[in-house]
């Protein structure tokens, strides 16, 4: 079987300290978990410890160096993370905690919006099947409390979006659509383009969970046809506790702040208060700086290796991985069985072991997968599984944890006398 | 970590063939219990019985959904419990608890725990315990409701 990637995996390797550990037994760590979270280059790990070492203050409010310093820091990524997503303009650029937090942002802001994005009884949300619990649970909260209804889009046996029903689904009820670009659980890349264009002709908003394809693929907001688009920051190579939502400037600037604070005002009197433009109506308090900085780090590295390198090793990685899957006996990838209009993130189920088990045995040879439902339940009860274990891929992933995975999968079998 | 010592002999025999699987009638309690983490489900029903203050467990039926961990505690449980002084099997609960908590540092009383011993390994895999903890809990959950249930007088009692 052969391997081939435009990426010098080996030279990357080496910007990522963690991936030197190794087990007791000296052998290597495999990290086929980021999907989960990503590991973090030492050019992101040294931006932080910079600021935190030489500039930190608060943002916006000190007039000192060092807050002019940190201040610039902060907006600079902001600058960064426009230009890497193809942001018409920074101040499209919101920064939340997580994808999680930018989703619940939308969503409520969209149900408390004056009309005519406002939720209200008769209204329909879309969603899919496959949808991780943050695109879900803000929207089932939201239509609960605003008396509008939830509506799903179904997937197929291939873990394709089932698209003969996206006219009657989307229809002149439906407010909001809202799908996950790249699947986390299944690896599936979902063709956002048209859906996005069946809500628009109904006049609904187009909501992208783009938590796994902006680490993974080139992403052009410009382009994609939606009107929100929310991702992560520790899944990109960045730190934890920073996450972005893209919005077209004119929706974010006609629609009602989400939490209340510092920096989020104009100007508050007694009686009431007005609210700064976007993105800053939507960043209360003081925010995740040092975050914003490292995220601002991980852009950089990833534009300096290029996304569409990036991509292109994980559709190689991918490839490679499925191919030699199909080589193990009792093993079935729950998701697209080819690399055609996929990410890097391949559930299967090993017949005969719980996905605890496998993920077990597989870690006790240092092959670090995920297993459960990821997260997404309703689409591992619609593949009949109460869960799955997930090996996921970045620029880092060399072809020889592929195979360690495939050593260790054949150990699982073995182990729990399912092998014939 | 040494898999052996996880996955004692006791607990893939279990595994592979569940005592007292499948749920049964008559019983006092049905509870249903997740692992939301894993998605691990447990459906179990408890029987008991005796007279005044003497309870007894008269039968535990179960129907799960889990890995080899949960699936082999339950069944383990089960033999336990079944037949046991309703004290007798509180007091194995609070000492398979005791040595779920105890990372490893805590010799289980055999005399007590008897085959549950095996689990010992477990309490050094933090993600594994709360898969070993699934069925007693269930348990603990459904005697106690099957308890309260006796205080208000059966009516359609051979009919649960
Ligand atoms: C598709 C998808 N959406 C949303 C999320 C939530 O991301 P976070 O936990 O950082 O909010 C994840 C990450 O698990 C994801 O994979």
């Amino acid at each position: 079987m052969t391997f081939s990637s435009p990426l010098d995996v080996e030279r990357i390797r080496k910007d990522f300290p963690v991936l030197e550990r190794v087990l007791p037994d000296g052998s290597p760590l495999v990290y086929l978990d980021s999907a989960n979270t990503s590991q973090k280059p030492r050019q992101v790990i040294e931006a932080i410890a910079d600021y935190y070492g030489q500039h930190n203050a608060n943002v916006a409010r000190a007039m000192h160096m060092l807050g002019q310093e940190s201040t610039e820091l902060f907006e600079g990524a902001r600058d960064k993370i426009a230009a890497f997503i193809g942001a018409p303009s920074r101040e499209e650029v919101v920064f939340t905690k997580n994808s999680s937090e930018a989703l619940n942002l939308v969503a409520n802001v969209l149900a408390w919006a004056d009309q005519p994005h406002g939720l209200r009884p008769g209204d329909e949300v879309v969603i899919t099947e496959m949808e991780h619990h943050s695109n879900i649970v803000p929207w089932q909260m939201v239509t609960q409390r605003t008396g509008a209804t939830l509506r799903w889009l179904t997937v197929d046996d291939e873990g394709r979006l089932d698209l003969s029903q996206l006219d009657s689904i989307i229809n002149e009820r439906t407010k909001v659509v809202s799908l996950v670009h790249v699947s986390n659980a299944l690896g599936t890349l979902n063709p956002v383009e048209l859906v996005a264009e069946r809500a628009h002709q109904v006049g609904a908003l187009v909501v992208v969970d783009a938590s796994q394809s902006v680490p993974q693929l080139p992403v052009d907001v410009s382009r994609l046809g939606a009107d929100f688009v929310a991702f992560t920051g520790h899944k990109m190579c960045g730190p934890t506790g920073i996450g972005v939502l893209w919005g077209r400037y004119d929706l974010l600037a006609s629609l009602p702040p989400f939490l209340g604070g510092g920096e989020m005002i104009e100007v508050v009197e007694m009686t009431g208060s007005t609210y700064a433009a976007p993105p800053h109506r939507f960043e209360a308090g003081t925010p995740p700086i040092a975050q914003a900085v490292g995220l601002g780090a991980a852009v950089d590295y990833l534009s300096a290796v290029g996304m569409d390198v990036v991509a292109a090793h994980e559709h190689a990685i991918t490839a490679y991985a499925l191919e030699r899957l199909a080589e193990v006996d009792g093993v079935r990838v729950v998701g697209p069985s080819t690399a055609q209009q996929r990410g890097g993130a391949i559930s299967l189920v090993v017949e005969g072991v719980h996905p605890h088990d496998v993920s077990q045995v597989l870690d006790s040879r240092g092959v670090a997968v995920r297993a459960g439902h990821h997260c997404a339940r309703p689409v591992c009860q619609r593949f009949g599984v109460a869960a799955t274990t997930r090996a996921s891929f970045y620029l880092y992933t060399a072809p020889q944890e592929v195979d360690a995975l495939i050593d260790g999968l054949h150990e699982v079998r073995r182990f729990f006398g399912v092998a014939s | 970590m040494n898999l052996d010592s996880l996955y004692e002999e006791i607990i893939l025999d279990h595994y592979r063939h569940p005592h007292h699987k499948g749920l049964r009638d008559p019983f006092d309690a049905e509870v249903h219990h997740v692992n939301p983490t894993c998605g691990d489900e447990v459906t179990l029903r408890v029987r008991v019985g005796g007279s005044n203050g003497q309870g007894v467990i008269e039968d535990v039926s179960y129907d799960t959904l889990g890995c080899a961990i949960s699936q082999a505690s339950v069944s383990v449980m089960a033999d336990l419990v079944m037949g046991k002084p309703l004290d007798e099997a509180t007091k194995a609960y609070d000492e398979f608890l005791s040595l779920m908590q105890s990372k490893g540092q805590l010799e289980p009383d055999e005399g007590v725990l008897e085959d549950a011993v095996a689990f010992a390994g477990v309490s050094k895999f933090p993600a594994r315990i709360k898969c070993a903890l699934l069925g007693w809990m269930a348990w603990k959950d459904a005697t106690a409701r099957a308890l309260a249930a006796r205080e208000t007088p059966r009516t359609n009692e051979e009919t649960a």
